[in-house]
């Protein structure tokens, strides 16, 4: 069905709804107007989802625009549309939506339309955020979902409610001034580039240009310090369990289940394809600090007496398997860390909720105030006991499909792959179920020994209607995960195949640059050597030029085969290369094999800086 | 009907049966009450895939049948589908889950019998029978993972069903913990199996072998036999096992005695090439079950608790298990599996019917007006209840006589078996198997001293419980007394499956030998180790009769021992061993050690160091660095107090100033 302007009707539908908030009368007509605007939407994103072309989920799909927005001198576009990397992130703000309006129906007692009018404002921004194939319609999105969440903790939070609002904004909006400059002068210098000298935005245009060598490092330090900030990641995690604690249940729901995944979703989308060099240098560094925060998050969760800060640290020890999935660049563990995006705003999603359910009931978080609660409220105590175990990642379950993926790419990742790092992070497995059980533990078994929980009542009809979804899709993403994977897949695979063209093409870039390395003329050959393996797989035969040895000028060309080795490896077996060895282009072909046939084909994970130093003519002339 | 169908029966039926329990009575209460139909359909889903299991078994596969549905994740070069096998190990694994499922089913009809989850009861045992059948069939690691977790998953359930005594969620939350330190293990394995190979596909993994470094396949074997020992409670991951005995009884009997416990060994079992291509952790294997089955026999000897001697003993004959399977003779490993599946599924549900009778006891008491608190699972509060309870003490006689070895019971060919095969590789030159091969004897003699002594303290002597004649318990339904027979009729029986080596003489093989390892040229799902040093006929009719003779001397004995001394008898015992009595009453401190060295410091340092590190050092830091900055803050105070459209005003003045920037800066 093709709506026309239906990826804008998404994004602005809430905000028009937010208009309708606004003027409505009574608090339950505020109510139904945002239970309705929210609930068309998400039909409306269902139709995204028919409308996706998954052959081409690679590719900007549904667009609208670009149009410009102020002159012709200032490259700024509105620009908006999906593909495999937004579409589930879409679809999950969106399902979040009616979903988050129902839990709040009782919760929310004060200021009602005030509240629901930013809820709608929030959707707007979040959806934006992840459709602006604009970097400073982006940002503008990004800056939007600020505000309303600021005043979400700020009026309708708990005790320190003032405190956590205040540190949320300045944590976010540190890191986000910090990359409006780095975006700034990116704008410029790839305006000059190619942009025949006017600044621009344009995703695409940012794409093409290949940032310097030297400049990648600090612009990717400016954007990845503001996502690493949203991920949160340790050590910038502080602000997050304060404002969990303090926000409201539909607060705490939006937080984790989407505010979080704009930091990862910005790694994903910005950070890797714009400084790819930069990316693989600090990739180390990143997967180390998202180890240190799966282990340190799940203990320090465990220490927790409050539900809900329990349930807000173990966020920063999931968020810690994204993070290592995205630098392991590999398709599967990247697959893994999309999936996962999706499975913790799920999970955490429905946690945060049942959490907010019991503080409705009791006015408290403290798990020692519970216990035993299992035998008053059976069909909370099961919607529980599903959602910790997903959380935990038991297979059959949506978490587990992700931490597997991230975590089996990781530890084949050329990048961060070490077997300690990953065996460290796959502790979070066994560490999930302490601190899960644990709050199972003290909350729900045990004898009863509050008079009060004796009385609770169990879930109502909206309650179920609120977590029967998540429940359900946590069911279904758990065994039938590919048709989601699916979705993603082919823009991750391009995701990560531009992202070494780029970082290869960089690389030479700078090392044309450098007059020693200038290439030779070969006008014969004199000396060939056997086929040498430089990665699974791949094999290169390289040849001295006689001029070259003359000159005592490194140079050599090469001839890269795949397949089997033989010694008579020669013309017609496989395409000759003619290009000398540092310019050899590392490969990321999609995989042409049906998925149940994978697995056989050798793999081509070729970097040039791992080839033996013996292929390379100048090793130490060229690599940062 | 063809093949793929009969699979996705087998599978999906105990799964229907698990919604079907638990989802529909969990909103409806009024279905809860009804426990026939909830029993029964519980029932039923698990004995109709016997049947066709039974029909799958009839069709022969001498050539492994896989079924695949769909792929369950893809990613680069992983591609995983539900695939499930069909061969002769998982067929005889899966006539084991099922069959003895179906009668602890039946079972569980009697002895669940008003209690107010008993729906919940069933829900968790179906799920149970549909996880372990996953982890059976499974064709790739990863389903075999799924099974695997998903076991666990509903052994952490049935080991806290009685949540409200936190005692029990504490044993739930141990055996799931441990487990998943165990799981760790076994997900490091895949990882590493996968970027070696690129496939977790069985088919692919035994092709692959070849291919790995002699170092990788020692860490992967390494890995798994970890993963191993969480879920067949093997030293270091045992303690759990014990523990997991506060579920209702028939948990113990189905999952932690027949099926569940016995993964670990159908894992290596179904890797036997992988495992036999890394002898030095073969002889990890072995050592460390000879080890784990007597230390846990040891322990055996000095409970009083009728369900944790059985606990400890199958923690002992897991350890035969894992013997065998170290010895590269993984056909009699799953021979003993198969027994013991019966004689142990006997033994815990002949408990539970003991358990039931001494509950009306202690609930008679009540009823008179006594105020007598009796521990219906504590031996020295029975004794003299063969008079009253004649099936229960007969059959677990019988399954008895089974582990104990005594000739002609199942338990004596498999148990006999292993010893041989132990023996006979040490004769090969692997000295350590001649090592195990005594641990085995003597641990054969502590078997059938610790098992007869649970018979005689239980069912003969004195009637010791508060007054004892006038209050009588009373025989089980026959929902338990029928499994229980049909459970003696094969812990009888069902060892003349796999004969000793010696029958070839007089023209019988071993069926399962052949059924399991390949016969007449035709290789079976199951490697086993190549010997060179076969042992001589003499030399094998004087081990079987050493056997035999521990087996009948320690059985008679331990009768008389006890028949003389009836309680008593513990105190001589201890007197004997002195200080090494008091190591196995306190169970080797395993618990307390991991207390000390792992659970404290973990979670105290979680607690005491890492939480106020991040409140005070990590934040800290941060807020320090805020009030530094006296400038922002101020001007965040007075946002504080700020109006909407004020804030909203500045940020969109902002975004014009920059945008002015841009176009004419």
């Amino acid at each position: 069905m093709g709506i026309p302007y239906l990826i804008s009707i998404v994004i602005f539908l809430p905000l028009l709804g937010a208009v309708a908030t606004m003027l409505a009368r009574s608090d339950n007509t505020v109510r139904y107007a945002a239970l309705i605007t929210t609930t068309v939407t998400f039909l409306l994103s269902l139709l995204l989802w028919i409308d996706f072309d998954v052959a081409t989920a690679a590719e900007l799909q549904l667009r609208d625009g670009p149009f410009l927005l102020i002159s012709e001198t200032l490259d700024v576009k509105y620009d908006v549309g999906i593909d495999g990397l937004s579409l589930l992130l879409v679809l999950l703000t969106t399902l979040l939506g009616p979903i988050v309006v129902l839990s709040s129906w009782t919760y929310i007692g004060k200021h009602v339309k005030a509240y629901y009018t930013l809820l709608l404002i929030l959707q707007t921004g979040m959806t934006g955020v992840f459709c602006a194939f604009d970097m400073l319609l982006f940002y503008i999105f990004f800056e939007l979902t600020l505000i309303p969440m600021y005043f979400l903790i700020g009026i309708w939070g708990g005790e320190d409610r003032i405190y956590a609002a205040v540190k949320f904004v300045i944590f976010t909006l540190v890191g986000s001034l910090l990359m409006l400059v780095a975006l700034l002068y990116l704008g410029f210098a790839a305006g000059d580039a190619v942009n025949n000298g006017v600044f621009t935005t344009d995703y695409f245009k940012l794409l093409e240009f290949n940032v310097p060598l030297g400049t990648q490092s600090w612009l990717f330090i400016l954007f990845a310090f503001a996502f690493a900030i949203k991920v949160p990641m340790f050590p910038l995690h502080t602000w997050l369990p304060d404002a969990h604690v303090q926000a409201p249940t539909g607060g705490s729901v939006i937080l984790a289940g989407v505010l979080l995944k704009m930091g990862t979703y910005g790694l994903v989308r910005f950070c890797l394809p714009f400084f790819p060099n930069a990316a693989y240098e600090y990739a180390v560094l990143f997967a180390v600090l998202a180890v240190i925060g799966i282990v340190y998050g799940a203990l320090v969760s465990r220490a927790q007496p409050d539900a809900k800060k329990l349930v807000a640290y173990s966020s920063v020890s999931h968020l810690g398997f994204v993070v290592l999935g995205i630098f392991a660049f590999t398709i599967e563990s990247m697959q893994g860390a999309m999936i996962q995006m999706i499975n913790h705003g799920l999970s955490t999603g429905a946690l945060f909720l049942i959490v907010g359910m019991l503080y409705e009931r009791r006015h408290t978080r403290l798990m020692g105030d519970f216990g035993g609660i299992a035998r008053t409220v059976p069909v909370l105590t099961f919607f529980m006991v599903l959602t910790a175990l997903a959380s935990a990642g038991l297979p059959g379950l949506n978490g587990f499909v992700g931490e597997f993926l991230i975590l089996v790419g990781a530890f084949s990742s050329d990048t961060v792959g070490m077997p300690l790092l990953i065996a460290l992070a796959t502790t979070g497995v066994i560490l999930a179920a302490v601190y899960l059980l644990w709050m199972l533990y003290r909350t729900f078994f045990g004898p009863i020994t509050n008079a009060e929980n004796r009385e609770m009542a169990d879930l109502n009809l909206r309650e179920v209607v609120v977590l029967t979804p998540l429940a359900v899709l946590m069911v279904i993403m758990g065994v039938m995960p590919q048709p989601f994977l699916a979705l993603s897949e082919p823009a991750t695979t391009k995701l990560l195949a531009t992202i070494n063209t780029k970082r290869i093409t960089a690389l030479e870039d700078a090392e044309r640059a450098e007059p020693a390395t200038a290439p030779l003329v070969i006008d014969d050959e004199e000396f060939t050597t056997e086929p040498f393996e430089t990665a699974p797989g791949v094999f290169v035969r390289r040849s001295v030029s006689s001029s070259a040895r003359e000159t005592g000028l490194p140079g050599f060309t090469e001839k890269v085969y795949r397949g089997v080795p033989s010694p008579s490896m020669g013309e017609g077996q496989g395409e000759a290369d003619p290009r000398p060895a540092q310019r050899m282009k590392a490969v990321f072909p999609p995989n042409p094999l049906p998925p149940g046939e994978r697995g056989q084909t050798a793999r081509l994970r070729l970097r040039p800086d791992r080839t033996p130093a013996a292929l390379r003519p100048h090793a130490s002339s060229s690599h940062p | 009907m063809n093949t793929d169908l009969l699979v996705r029966l087998i599978l999906l039926l105990p799964l229907a049966g698990a919604v079907f329990n638990g989802i529909l009575p969990l909103f409806l209460k009024g279905m809860r009450k009804n426990e026939w139909m909830l029993g029964g359909i519980g029932t039923a889903v698990v004995a109709v895939p016997f049947v066709l299991a039974l029909l799958l078994f009839m069709q022969g596969f001498d050539e492994a049948y896989v079924a695949s549905y769909y792929t369950w994740m893809a990613a680069g070069d992983l591609s995983v589908s539900f695939a499930y096998r069909v061969d002769h190990l998982s067929l005889i694994m899966t006539l084991i889950v099922t069959g003895v499922g179906a009668l602890i089913h039946l079972y569980s009809i009697g002895y669940m019998h008003g209690d107010r989850s008993f729906w919940k009861f069933f829900s968790y045992l179906n799920l149970f029978i549909f996880m372990m059948l996953n982890l059976v069939l499974a064709d790739n690691l990863l389903v075999l993972f799924l099974g695997w977790e998903g076991v666990g998953l509903c052994s952490y359930l049935l080991i806290g069903f009685w949540y409200e005594d936190l005692k029990n969620s504490a044993a739930a939350n141990k055996a799931f913990i441990v487990n998943r330190v165990g799981d760790f293990a076994f997900l490091m394995a895949m990882f590493i199996l996968f970027k070696e190979l690129g496939s977790l596909d069985f088919d692919a993994l035994m092709a692959g072998t070849a291919q790995m470094s002699a170092g990788t396949i020692n860490w992967v074997v390494l890995l798994l036999f970890i993963g191993a020992t969480g879920k067949s409670a093997q030293i270091p991951l045992f303690i759990w096992l014990p523990d997991a005995m506060a579920g209702p009884t028939p948990v113990s009997a189905l999952i932690h005695a027949a099926t569940m416990v016995t993964s670990g060994l159908y894992l290596l079992a179904r890797l036997s090439p992988l495992v036999l291509a890394s002898p030095v952790i073969m002889g990890v294997i072995a050592v460390v079950g000879a080890l784990t089955a007597i230390m846990a026999a040891t322990i055996a000897i000095t409970q009083n608790d009728i369900k944790r001697v059985l606990a400890y003993s199958t923690v002992s004959q897991l350890g035969y298990m894992f013997m065998a399977a170290g010895v590269g003779a993984f056909f009699v490993a799953i021979f003993h599996v198969f027994t013991h599946a019966f004689f142990k599924a006997c033994l815990f549900l002949g408990s539970g019917s003991v358990i039931h009778g001494m509950h009306e006891v202690e609930h008679e008491l009540h009823e008179k007006g006594h105020d007598a608190h009796l521990d219906p699972q504590d031996m020295r509060t029975m004794g003299g209840l063969r008079k009253y309870m004649p099936k229960t003490s007969w059959t677990y006689f019988f399954a008895t006589l089974a582990i104990a070895g005594i000739p002609g019971m199942s338990g004596f060919f498999s148990k006999d078996e292993i010893l041989f095969k132990a023996f006979e590789y040490g004769y090969d030159g692997h000295f350590y198997a001649w090592f195990v091969w005594i641990i085995g004897l003597v641990t054969a003699l502590l078997t059938a001293f610790y098992m007869m002594r649970s018979y005689m303290l239980t069912f003969e002597g004195k009637e010791r419980w508060p007054m004892a004649p006038e209050v009588k318990p009373r025989e089980s339904p026959w929902t338990i007394t029928v499994p229980l027979i049909v459970l003696a009729f094969f812990s009888i029986f069902a060892g003349f499956l796999g004969l000793p080596k010696l029958a070839e003489t007089i023209g019988l093989g071993s069926w399962i030998h052949g059924y399991l390892a390949g016969h007449d040229g035709h290789t079976g799902p199951v490697a086993e180790a190549a010997i060179e040093g076969h042992v001589g006929v003499g030399l094998e009719i004087f081990l079987i009769v050493l056997g035999m003779a521990i087996a009948v001397v320690g059985v008679v004995w331990t009768r008389g021992f006890y028949r003389k001394h009836d309680l008593a008898g513990d105190e001589r015992v201890q007197k004997r061993f002195g200080k090494l009595y008091g190591w196995w009453q306190g169970k080797y401190f395993w618990d307390e050690f991991y207390d000390k060295t792992v659970v404290r410091p973990v979670i105290g340092g979680a607690e005491k160091a890492l939480a106020p590190f991040d409140q005070k050092i990590v934040d800290g830091l941060v807020n320090a660095l805020a009030r530094a900055m006296t400038g922002t803050s101020g001007l965040l105070r007075r946002l504080q107090t700020g109006v909407v459209q004020n804030y909203a005003m500045a940020i969109v003045l902002g975004v014009v100033v920059i945008i002015a920037l841009m176009l004419f800066g």
